[in-house]
């Protein structure tokens, strides 16, 4: 249960409506317990009436009248409950969820790295709605429970302590059946959802490798693995049907038990005339009202279990740290960036792993010059360029921008001044203009223009149906990758950065459409820095300089002709793509 | 991920017909659970008559005797009504639960026997929803969705039953609330539905902007948009927040509303029994039993107003899961095909051509993949196929495998046209290597033999032996019974491809088509792969995508295919010595190879 103690802050948001709340639970049972009462007069009043014979319709029209009116009243207050304590669990929620948000907007880039991000959406929604349950249910019933015990309990007890025993001896039973069975029925209830998702899993491999499947005709075999698998998810459904199915009938068994004691020992009493019928007719009411609040505390119990284990998750998410943030020794004088980036002496691991990503790394590149950076898959050049924004910071040796440490620049501006078009071009379902603007919402419709114009996005867009207010993505248009790739430049572009990372950003736009990109890019870059990451020459070849990456290491570094000169591995790399031209063209 | 919940109307009778189809290998259960669901009902409806019995005979006559025989009566009926219920209970989910299985094997089996062109077209998500979300709604339908309708029905009647048997006018006042109960129940639900729906909405919202944000957080954090994704959050989930209160509201509004609806009709009861008190037609028992009746008649009614909901889904997934069923795409198969017991392995292509894209209505020509592509290997002959991506390789697999059919001309085994035979027969006789090493969940030995119990255990370690796998399999704690976990994710690419390649010999088949992997390995591993091809390619008729000189040398022949098209054929000199695709092709992916084992 101690998860739950983080939750106080959220609660003391909300006391004075919690406190209504639970005053409001206090009136409902007031004008409700009473209920029987009147009644049990009212039965009493028709007997005297009958052996009487008396008309006793206007004193049991009172009654009648007092029934209705006390019901209203406690619906009133039974209403305000929920408006109160369980509004109140989905505004915690709301909190909650939007301090989630909060919260992994501020972890690095390697968190989201090393967890799924279907980890985290489980834990923003099944988490928080368990949360959810024990601040709802797990506040209103436990108080209604308490009190409706308490004054039923009262009640029945001045009436006749005696039979009040006799007949709640069952009553315990219903709460512990439904914790018990609770707990079973949630275990069983897991086992059946990893069963459920192993038959998912099948499937999707299945799917996946159909064409090994038909290839080698073995579908029946698949069918029969699928079967079995179906078989056992059957199988857990049916024993979790079994218990499920015995938590009804038994409570409806142990009530009415209590039903039975009541009436029996009651109705003694009333041929003994040490009760009258009224009051028996009024305690059988009593029972049922105790019904409900006996099933409510078994089953909060388990929502409080529940609860607990995942605030207990939830707090792991909320304790983890940024470690890549602005500490005391960000110097808050910084508010610009020319552009001058220099490694010195760079080493990058990440945490926790042995390989080297980068080793020694020195670089310079001065501003208003370009560097491009080229090498096989898995050579580290992406994480180089990852540096400069601090997706990660450096394991060793130091990343200095004109002239300062990164770590010390204060985060905001850094990136401010950076601009990014990552390796992996993601785009958010919004419009095109929301996209391109995304780093610069307020740029006016010219630098929109612009940017696209420059990224060479423009002519597609003006194909659009709704130019740029056309929605990509899964309500909208599907872009093509080239399509992506020119709108992730030009959501760079606009941002008017001092340092600009194209990180194989060009490499689904066709070889003529890059040179117009290039060609643009040249005039709007004078005088800031360009990093440009790429596989093909063409991208790279009028860059000032050029760095050859391998395994972490600049294993060559010049101009395209110092380097083709040279007859390494960038001269080969040439050959190969001039063929290739020769090859497409023939 | 999540497909937009569409909901249609609750109840199609065609779609309908055909799910209650499903019920028909059950019936008998569906029957003895129709009846539990009587008996169980008449039970629930018989408490409060021994309620009346006790109160009015028993205790009115003083007689303790008889009040305990009431008693225990009593308790016996609620005893063997709790058992019923029991057992009708897990009957329904058991009824339930069988008929999904059924219909999920249905729709996996149907998947299985589909063409590529059908998983060309339908994503992997989409029919992965079919086989388990879709299924899995239609269980509710199934079980609670049918016998309990029974069950909810009979209660209602057995209620009226009891009460107009116990005192009909007193009956007729206590049910005079019942039309307000009805109204509200139906109208709460009818907007708690909608209430629920825009919350499922909000819900979905929530997930999309969530995914997007965790996963393009990184552009969230470069372009510094942290403050401004946050306000959008707490709009969106604010929505959320708001969609819910509103479903509070009608939940605050609902349960007192039925209370006070219960007071009023206690009320009347009381009224009813005061008029008449002196006529002596009310007794104590009957309002007591009454009072009761009253509580009990409201549970069924809201019970009824939810199976609106369950046909509404059972509707919407049905349509989907029918129309998956409804597909036709199948390889066509001949009506008398050719029976193929022994291969002897000559392959002929004659003026193929083969689109992915027929084009149906005639107008527009196709985009052809492959364009009037003929040659032919003897029994027993290697060819390598080489060419620039996009030539059309891949594509001469899929076809000799007939995962698709070519729009023109002939693709002959042995002289028949394969048309003409099963696909089962004929693939048999094939065994395809493919450059992306598929390996299942499983043992190394389930993956060698991916199941086929004809072939031996001695086969599987034989097959393993001879491709150079045994080393590596014989590392590993528990050897050909190794786990393979996460599609081979704890094996190296090199060690994956000896894998297939002990697949496809542990087939032992007449023909083999290999697609080299390009991906580099290193030296000693690309040793043991050269070695592995030279023996699967022995004896048998292979084609082979090649991407290494070592087999490109080996090879009988060498057809060059270039944009769709058979360019240029014959040996290694003889086409180096022409001077055209190949020798590019040649400076380009193969000449370095020849530099490296120099």
């Amino acid at each position: 249960m101690k998860p739950l103690l983080r939750l106080i802050p959220y609660l003391l948001r909300y006391k004075t409506t919690l406190i209504l709340g639970v005053g409001t639970v206090v009136g409902s049972n007031l004008f409700t317990v009473v209920q029987p009462l009147f009644l049990g007069k009212a039965v009493d009043e028709f007997k005297l009436g009958v052996e009487t014979h008396t008309y006793v319709t206007s004193d049991l029209l009172v009654w009648a009248g007092l029934i209705v009116g006390f019901s209203l009243i406690a619906g009133i207050f039974t209403f305000l409950t929920r408006q109160t304590i369980i509004v109140t669990s989905r505004n915690i929620e709301y909190d909650l969820r939007n301090d989630l948000l909060e919260h992994l907007q501020r972890l690095p880039y390697s968190y989201f790295q090393n967890t799924p991000t279907g980890d985290l959406m489980a834990h923003a929604t099944n988490d928080i709605g368990a949360v959810r349950n024990v601040l709802g249910p797990g506040i209103m019933y436990p108080s209604d429970t308490l009190l409706t015990c308490t004054l039923v309990l009262t009640l029945m007890f001045f009436q006749d302590w005696q039979l009040t025993l006799l007949s709640l001896i069952p009553m315990p039973l219903v709460s512990i059946v439904v914790y018990r069975l609770g707990k079973v029925i949630h275990k069983k209830f897991d086992e059946r959802q990893e069963q459920f998702s192993k038959l998912t899993t099948r499937a999707q491999e299945n799917l996946s490798g159909i064409r090994v499947v038909k290839s080698y005709v073995r579908e029946e075999y698949e069918i029969g693995r699928f079967e079995k698998l179906s078989s056992d998810y059957l199988d857990k459904n049916l024993v979790l049907a079994r218990v499920q199915s015995i938590m009804w009938p038994l409570m409806f068994v142990l009530v009415g038990l209590s039903l039975v004691i009541t009436i029996y020992f009651g109705g003694l009493k009333v041929i003994d005339g040490a009760m009258t019928i009224g009051t028996l007719s009024a305690f059988i009411s009593y029972l049922v009202m105790l019904i409900w609040p006996m099933i409510a505390f078994g089953w909060v119990m388990n929502l409080l279990q529940q609860g607990a284990a995942s605030m207990a998750r939830l707090s792991a998410i909320f304790d983890t740290q940024p470690d890549i943030r602005d500490t005391e020794a960000t110097d808050r004088s910084v508010t610009a960036i020319a552009g001058r980036v220099e490694f010195r002496n760079v080493t990058f691991r990440h945490r926790g792993s042995e390989r080297t990503v980068l080793q020694n790394i020195d670089l310079i590149v001065e501003p208003g010059t370009t560097l491009a950076v080229i090498g096989p898959t898995g050579a580290g050049k992406s994480t180089l360029v990852n540096l400069l924004p601090r997706l990660y910071d450096v394991t060793s040796g130091q990343l200095l921008i004109d002239g300062l440490d990164v770590r010390t620049i204060p985060l905001d501006i850094l990136r401010t001044h950076i601009g990014y078009v990552p390796q992996e071009t993601f785009l958010f379902s919004d419009t095109i203009s929301q996209n391109i603007r995304f780093g610069a919402f307020n740029a006016p419709e010219e630098e929109l223009l612009k940017a696209a114009d420059i990224s060479q996005i423009s002519k597609d867009v003006d194909d659009f149906p709704n130019k740029y207010g056309t929605m990509v993505g899964e309500r909208g248009i599907t872009l093509s990758g080239g399509q992506k790739q020119r709108t992730s430049i030009a959501r760079a572009v606009i941002t008017n950065p001092s340092i600009l990372i194209l990180d194989d950003a060009l490499s689904s736009v066709d070889t003529h459409t890059e040179e117009e990109i290039l060609r643009r890019m040249r005039v709007f870059m004078k005088g800031r820095t360009s990093i440009i990451i790429s596989h093909r020459i063409s991208t790279v070849k009028d860059a000032d300089m050029i760095v050859v990456l391998e395994d972490g290491t600049i294993v060559e570094r010049g101009t395209h002709e110092d380097l083709v000169a040279l007859n390494g591995r960038y001269a080969s790399l040439y050959r190969k793509q001039l063929l290739e031209k020769e090859l497409v063209e023939l | 991920m999540q497909e937009e919940e569409v909901l249609g109307k609750a109840y199609d009778a065609r779609l309908m017909r055909r799910l209650i189809r499903y019920l028909r290998p059950y019936k008998r259960h569906v029957a003895l659970g129709i009846l539990l669901s009587l008996l169980v009902s008449a039970m629930e409806a018989i408490r409060p008559y021994f309620t009346k019995l006790a109160v009015d005979t028993d205790i009115a006559n003083g007689d303790k005797n008889g009040l305990l025989v009431t008693i225990l009566l009593f308790l016996m009926v609620m005893i063997v009504r709790g058992l019923l219920q029991y057992v009708n209970a897990y009957l329904t989910q058991w009824i339930g639960q069988k008929t999904i299985f059924d219909l999920r094997m249905e729709v996996f089996r149907h998947i299985q026997s589909r063409s590529m062109r059908f998983f060309d077209r339908n994503p992997i998500g989409r029919l992965i929803t079919r086989v388990t979300n879709d299924v899995e709604v239609l269980n509710d339908m199934f079980s609670s969705g049918i016998v309990m309708v029974f069950s909810d029905v009979f209660t209602i009647i057995g209620i009226f039953y009891f009460m107009f048997a116990m005192n009909a006018e007193l009956a007729l006042v206590t049910l005079s609330v019942l039309p307000f109960l009805f109204w509200g129940t139906f109208l709460f639900r009818k907007k708690a539905r909608e209430a629920y729906r825009d919350v499922r909405l909000q819900i979905a919202r929530i997930n999309t902007f969530m995914q997007e944000h965790i996963t393009g957080m990184l552009v969230d954090q470069i372009f510094r948009r942290e403050r401004r994704s946050y306000g959008q959050f707490t709009e969106i989930n604010a929505a959320h927040r708001d969609a819910n209160i509103r479903s509070i509201f009608y939940y605050a509004l609902f349960y007192p509303a039925v209370d006070l609806i219960g007071a009023v009709s206690i009320g009347l009861i009381i009224w009813y029994a005061g008029a008449n008190a002196l006529e002596g037609t009310v007794t104590i028992g009957t309002v007591m039993a009454f009072v009761q009746f009253n509580e009990m008649f409201w549970r069924p009614i809201r019970d009824l107003s939810e199976k609106y909901n369950i046909l509404q889904t059972a509707m919407a997934s049905s349509e989907r899961l029918f129309q998956l069923l409804d597909d036709t795409t199948t390889i066509a198969v001949a009506e008398h095909p050719v029976p193929l017991d022994s291969v002897q392995g000559k392959v002929e292509f004659r003026n193929v051509w083969f689109s992915y894209t027929p084009a149906t209505d005639g107008t527009q020509s196709p985009e052809w993949v492959l364009k009037d592509v003929s040659f032919s290997i003897q029994p027993g002959q290697t060819i390598a196929i080489v060419g620039h991506t996009g030539a059309g390789k891949t594509s001469i697999i899929s076809l000799l495998s007939r995962f698709y059919d070519i729009q023109k001309g002939e693709i002959l085994v042995d002289g028949i046209d394969i048309r003409r035979l099963r696909p089962a027969d004929l693939r048999r006789h094939l065994a395809v290597v493919l450059q992306d090493v598929f390996l299942f969940s499983g043992t190394i030995h389930d993956n060698i033999d991916l199941g086929n119990e004809d072939i031996p255990a001695d086969r599987v370690k034989a097959a393993a032996r001879i491709v150079g796998a045994q080393r590596f399999i014989d590392q590993l704690p528990a050897g050909f019974d190794a786990e393979v976990k996460e599609r081979g994710a704890t094996l190296s690419v090199g060690q994956k491809q000896l894998l297939s390649f002990a697949r496809a010999l542990a087939y032992n088949p007449r023909i083999l088509v290999l697609d080299e992997a390009t991906s580099s390995v290193d030296t000693e591993t690309e040793f043991l792969i050269q070695a592995a091809i030279r023996k699967l390619l022995t004896h048998r008729t292979s084609i082979v995508i090649a991407h290494r000189l070592s087999t490109i040398q080996t090879a009988d022949r060498i057809l060059v295919l270039h944009k769709g098209e058979v360019r240029e054929t014959g040996t290694h000199a003889e086409l180096l010595a022409l001077n055209g695709i190949y020798r590019r092709l040649y400076e380009l992916q193969y000449r370095h190879q020849e530099q490296a084992a120099q």
